[in-house]
């Protein structure tokens, strides 16, 4: 892999996504993000999609563009997600839905496609975006812990129909940290699931870019297939 | 709209053909014919293989073509006799979806 990478980040309007979008800019990557909203990010080497990571046809059409304007794609970020925390017997089903096509169907959709174009060059990285709640099965997040628990698997199933070209998948399991996805959640909560952790504070935006950047690494083509969950679980 | 010419179909096909024969060795090469076999028993191709013709043909429909298309929409995937049978199916059904 090249020193200068093309690189696409979902949910770059805000958050880890908008973090990770600005560190990778600031490193002479070419970054491409996207997220519902338009974004603020200023960068030469940023560019940006407003659209629904669940709208196969904008997803299809932010895929063309970098096919057109890129020499490939070498690492795809699948960080866009919606969280909502609920009794089970309390939680509608279109909330259900919509965090099922954000959390999975949308990490799907990015995954095949990406795939589509790294297959050319015979290389590339994807990462997606899991949680410690669904190794830590915590009470009131069923449906966002199971979509991530989905997106576990998917990696874990999609790193072997992708290895023989070149293409490593896994997930990182991220930890609570400050965005606005915990902001409504109450500080009890979220002192609980710490609690669980075993490195119990909060994660810093800085603990998981250095796990991007690790499987990013040339040297970590032979990994695949992994969940790395952060904090200790 | 313009109609898609059978040559065009083909042409397009094969461009896709020579890319996946990069990837094979010699004896595994695919013949630039009509008849030759793609998808089931009689197929130099693997299921990979198979994989990497499709989205091969897709990405050069839009690219010669200026075209999206689907090839592996719930259509086609129930048809009883395989759009991916050999390349004259293939081009065959392209055809049907590019002219309608
Ligand atoms: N923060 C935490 O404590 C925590 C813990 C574990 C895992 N995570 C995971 O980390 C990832 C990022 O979370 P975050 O904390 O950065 O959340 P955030 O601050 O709420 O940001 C989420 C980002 O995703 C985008 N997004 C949401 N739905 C979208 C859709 N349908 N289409 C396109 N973009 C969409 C949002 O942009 P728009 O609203 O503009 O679309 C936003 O840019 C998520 O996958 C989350 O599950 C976070």
């Amino acid at each position: 892999m090249k020193d200068k990478k093309v690189i696409l980040i979902t949910g770059t309007s805000k958050g880890i996504g908008k973090y990770l979008a600005e560190y990778y800019c600031s490193k002479g990557h070419t970054v491409t993000g996207c997220s519902r909203k338009e974004s603020e990010i200023k960068n030469e080497n940023y560019s940006h999609f407003s659209l629904d990571v669940t709208d196969e046809e904008k997803v299809k059409e932010l895929f063309l563009h970098i096919r057109k304007n890129q020499p490939g794609l070498d690492v795809l970020i699948n960080n866009a997600g919606i969280a909502s925390m609920n009794h089970v017997m309390l939680t509608p089903l279109e909330t259900v839905k919509k965090i099922l096509g954000t959390n999975f169907t949308g990490t799907f959709l990015f995954c095949r496609e990406a795939a589509k174009l790294m297959r050319k060059n015979n290389s590339g990285r994807i990462i997606n975006f899991s949680s410690v709640a669904s190794d830590l099965a915590v009470e009131g997040e069923a449906i966002y812990a199971s979509s991530k628990s989905a997106v576990v698997t998917f990696t874990k199933v999609l790193s072997k129909e992708l290895s023989s070209m070149g293409i490593t998948v896994n997930s990182i399991g991220i930890t609570p940290v400050n965005t606005d996805l915990i902001k409504n959640v109450p500080a009890g909560k979220i002192d609980n699931l710490l609690e669980m952790l075993t490195i119990k504070r909060l994660a810093e935006l800085e603990d998981i870019s250095n796990v991007t950047d690790f499987l990013i690494r040339e040297e970590s083509r032979f990994i695949t297939g992994q969940n790395i969950n952060l904090g200790g679980v | 709209m313009r109609m898609i010419t059978t040559e065009k179909i083909n042409e397009t096909i094969y461009n896709a053909l020579d890319e996946i024969n990069q990837l094979l060795p010699g004896e595994k090469k695919i013949q630039k014919t009509e008849g030759e076999i793609l998808y089931g028993s009689g197929s130099r191709l693997d299921s990979l293989g198979m994989v990497n013709l499709i989205v091969a043909v897709e990405q050069r429909i839009q690219d010669e073509l200026g075209q999206s298309i689907d090839l592996t929409d719930e259509k086609a995937l129930s048809q009883k006799n395989s759009p991916f049978l050999t390349v004259k199916t293939l081009s065959d059904y392209i055809a049907s979806l590019l002219n309608n």
